[in-house]
């Protein structure tokens, strides 16, 4: 279990460390204009020259690339070019943002996603073609659309729910759940339709499994051999869809957080992104690509555990 | 990300049969129909647009909808549905830059990756599951911060992005075909890789390629879009997404303004996801079987056979006018089983002998109420004890019957060991469970029961296995475990198929001792069904010959060994005597 873990802590490694390269070479070799986007266009030659120079852009990019690394390894991602602050800082106090959206979205999703697709699996019929509709639906009508909606529904119209910013939870706890519930109800809709599809499928074809025939013929409860036998031998394909959704969420958290005004990592990097403020974007994708990791150690963890035939190595 | 999984193995199919099959399909038709309208309106914009979509009419801002402007104008005063028509193209287009690159990228490398696999293989599956740990979006901000804010190299790179789903799809898909024998035949006969990948493995993948090309659009359309209302597009350019943006700028002041451009946005990636559901239903020739009206219709295909009970005649089970049929997609009803009776004493072995297919095993599974759910039983009766399972005129088995006496009074022991055994579990929980539910004892007694039990059917060491997971037992000793579940309550009935077939050939006779000694030890009637007439001879008092569905003769062993009346019987036995598989079409055949 312990060579399991490192090795998976290994490749991660060995992932974020390809990554990480490839987004700097490439946000990195094209940032000719930053200088005159920061001073401005009346600035002269020199300042521009002397700026770039600042900026540590006159350098070979390979070089550039291994000096940041290093300090990235000291857990520095370097300063924001626009505000001079620190990166590491700014992403620190945004990522409880995001990760609060993603993960009760991804909790409420995986719930919900759970009980439609084994109702549709067990019982097919209107149930299982309910859900199949919610999938296409939920396929067809992007986040940001739906949230347009429930902004339009429950805020405007119906005045029940702000529409837009942030109450921090130590500020005000019932504000803070009240700001939620309309970005996570957003979020939700098209994570749970993809999810309870696929969900439903897997367990449809645990279903078909001769062992489930034979408990049955054992006298075995059906409720107990779905809650127990049946949910648990499609659990392994149920996390590996959850924890792709989750993926998915931080690329689609980034627009439901500017909607909504919320101050996460995506309403960072969509300003940086707009500002020109390359390294702060880095930063993101860095601090992106670590939780995707760390998320697939998690499942397979679980998974390893679920398996026997991985837990009693 | 969003994978799809589509069914890689879909034959190729004639054009023209899948058009057909698609044009029954009204949701097929009227999202095509859509689609080709937005093409068109996107193709032929400035001459149908009624206005110049940059044209403001500052007497006319946030209009609603009238004769002038149809669907209203913007806060600039601009013409809502001019702007819509206009924005279509950058739309469609950003979709198709998105599929031809993911297309270019994903098939040839994954015509690679599965036709010479090795190396390459393992570099671009490496690079695959990297591209699809990356969360779109990010990557595309990324993109823009350094290539800057042109839509149509964001597209570019979100193609390279969802190559993966190609990339899979093609690489499983030559994979399965790279070993068929028409490929070896191919190769041997001297055609060129190229032409071979282009000829035999390039029909297999272009369904899946196309069905996934369309769910691509949708998703590419709402990445676009979703870019675009970010405002990271070039902000001249008109789009869905700009539209999307300005409406929801201004939702307070005109809620319906954002109304349109979220409509269009929905529809057309709806319009390509349904066509791709429609799409792989036609390839794949989904029957809707489930639907309840091809069900019933098949039903009532069937002519009740025998609607009048039976007597009590005092036999264990008694199955009478037996009749078991699966609904086919134009709702007739395909039968398995016609008019089947069969009875079986106390302590009595019945023998059910036949070919693959002969209905045999549907039969048993009639009895202990575990046909597949999309089963029907057409017509008939089945009485276990003088508890009637099945009534006539029923179309199913009772389950709330059957489970009074499913594991205690009637007992299955299935034909494939390894498959009928909970991985997740240990062999010791799989057997006291379902006796501390049945027989209502402790765990405790439960587990001393089990391992006298397992060490009745004559395994070693049953503490061992008791702790083991199935996974690690061989099939001969799975076999026993299940066995020795089976007995485990001391059923008055035990239905058996096939229980030697999967084991090698020593055991199955070690387990053929096994089950006479127990069912003469236990009294137990017995239900036997198997393809050999060895095992028959071996164990059954009586036998029944199945061919096509139906009973085609039954008697004493001794008798129907002696003295087979039916032709299909003397095939079937003169096949086992010179020590053959009784199990090719020139038995079947010998019918006629």
């Amino acid at each position: 279990m312990l060579g399991f873990i490192t090795r998976r802590l290994l490749s991660g490694a060995l992932l974020l460390l390809v990554i990480s390269a490839l987004a700097y070479i490439l946000m990195f070799s094209f940032t000719n204009n930053i200088a005159i986007h920061i001073l401005g266009d009346a600035a002269t030659q020199q300042q521009i020259i002397a700026k770039q120079h600042e900026l540590g852009l006159d350098q070979p990019i390979l070089k550039r690339y291994f000096e940041w690394l290093s300090n990235a390894l000291q857990g520095n991602l370097g300063t924001s070019w626009l505000s001079s602050e620190s990166i590491t800082d700014s992403l620190m106090s945004r990522l409880p943002v995001t990760l609060t959206l993603a993960g009760i979205t991804i909790l409420i999703s995986a719930v919900l996603a759970t009980v439609l697709g084994a109702f549709a699996a067990v019982k097919g019929g209107w149930i299982d073609r309910v859900v199949q509709l919610i999938g296409i639906f939920g396929f067809a009508v992007p986040n940001f659309v739906v949230a347009i909606f429930f902004v339009a529904l429950f805020a405007i119209n119906l005045a029940l729910l702000p529409a837009t910013g942030w109450v921090a939870f130590e500020d005000d706890p019932a504000g803070w759940a009240l700001s939620l519930v309309l970005p996570i109800g957003a979020l939700v809709l098209g994570t749970v339709a993809s999810s309870a599809q696929q969900i439903r499928s897997a367990i449809k074809s645990v279903l078909e499994r001769d062992w489930v025939r034979t408990l049955t013929s054992r006298g075995i409860p059906r409720r107990e051999i779905l809650l127990k036998h049946v949910l648990r031998a499609a659990a392994p394909a149920g996390l590996t869809v959850l924890s792709l959704q989750f993926v998915g969420l931080l690329g689609g958290v980034v627009i439901i957080e500017q909607m909504f005004a919320l101050p996460g990592m995506g309403y960072l990097a969509v300003a940086s992104t707009t500002t020109g403020d390359t390294p702060v974007v880095m930063g993101v994708v860095v601090y992106t690509v670590i939780l995707v990791i760390l998320v697939n150690l998690i499942v397979d963890l679980l998974n390893g555990w679920l398996n026997p035939k991985v837990r009693v190595k | 990300m969003t994978t799809l999984e589509t069914n890689v193995h879909a034959t190729p199919i004639v054009r023209r049969s899948l058009l057909g099959r698609l044009a029954r399909n009204p949701l097929a038709i009227g999202s095509a129909l859509y689609l080709i309208v937005l093409i068109g309106l996107a193709l032929f914009a400035s001459l149908v647009a009624p206005f110049d979509p940059s044209f403001t009419d500052i007497e006319a801002v946030m209009t609603d909808p009238n004769s002038t402007h149809f669907l209203g104008t913007d806060s600039a005063g601009r013409d809502v549905l001019s702007r819509l028509i206009f924005g279509s193209q950058s739309t469609l287009i950003a979709a198709v830059v998105s599929i031809v690159t993911s297309i270019v990228v994903g098939v040839p490398s994954g015509l690679i990756a599965g036709y010479y696999g090795k190396r390459f293989d393992a570099v671009a599956s490496w690079l695959s599951n990297m591209l699809q740990a990356l969360p779109v979006i990010i990557v595309l901000l990324a993109v823009s911060a350094s290539l800057g804010s042109e839509i149509l190299i964001s597209m570019f790179v979100f193609g390279i992005l969802i190559a993966p789903g190609f990339f899979r799809l093609t690489r499983t898909a030559v994979m399965g075909v790279r070993n068929e024998l028409y490929v070896d035949a191919a190769r041997v006969s001297g055609l060129s890789d190229f032409r071979i990948i282009v000829r035999h493995i390039l029909t297999v993948v272009r369904a899946p390629i196309i069905i996934q090309s369309a769910m691509i659009s949708g998703i590419a359309i709402s990445v676009q879009s979703g870019l675009a209302f970010l405002g990271l597009g070039d902000s001249k350019q008109i789009s869905w997404g700009v539209m999307l943006n300005e409406g929801f700028v201004n939702i307070f002041s005109n809620p319906k303004l954002v109304l349109w451009s979220a409509l269009v946005i929905s529809l057309t990636i709806g319009a390509f996801v349904l066509l791709g559901n429609a799409l792989r239903d036609a390839l794949e020739d989904t029957q809707k079987i489930e639907a309840s009206g091809s069900r019933k219709k098949a039903r009532r295909q069937v002519s009740k056979i025998s609607s009048t009970r039976i007597e009590e005649t005092g036999h264990l089970l008694e199955v009478s006018h037996l009749s078991v049929g699966y609904a086919q997609g134009d709702g007739s009803l395909k039968q398995v089983v016609s008019d089947v009776s069969i009875n079986v004493n106390k302590g009595e072995v019945l023998g059910i002998v036949g070919e693959s297919g002969s209905g045999k095993s549907q039969t048993a599974f009639s009895i202990l109420g575990l046909l597949p759910s999309n089963a029907i039983i057409a017509s008939g009766q089945i009485i276990f004890d003088g508890n009637e399972l099945v009534s006539p005129q029923d179309g199913a088995v009772s389950q709330k019957q059957l489970a009074k006496f499913r594991g205690k009074r009637i007992a299955y022991i299935p034909q494939e060991p390894m498959s009928n055994l909970d991985p997740s579990f240990t062999i010791g929980y799989q057997l006291i469970r379902p006796m501390t539910q049945v027989l209502g004892i402790s765990k405790k007694e439960a587990r001393a029961k089990a391992l006298s039990i397992l060490d009745i059917v004559g395994i070693v060491n049953p503490k061992r296995v008791m702790k083991s997971y199935p996974h690690e037992i061989s099939g001969g000793m799975a076999q026993r475990v299940l066995i020795a579940g089976a007995i485990s309550c001391e059923p008055d009935l035990l239905i058996a198929d096939e229980p030697t077939t999967a084991l090698d050939v020593t055991v199955q006779a070690e387990v053929l001792d096994l089950l006479r000694d127990l069912q003469k030890r236990l009294g137990m009637g017995m239900v036997l069904v198997t393809h050999n007439f060895g095992v028959i001879a071996d164990l059954a008092d009586r036998v029944v010959v199945m061919q096509y569905g139906r009973v085609v003769e039954s008697g004493e062993v001794r008798e129907v060994l002696r003295n087979p009346q039916e032709k299909y019987t003397q095939v079937l036995l003169s096949s086992m005597l010179e020590g053959k598989q009784p199990m090719t079409m020139l038995t079947a055949n010998a019918r006629d």
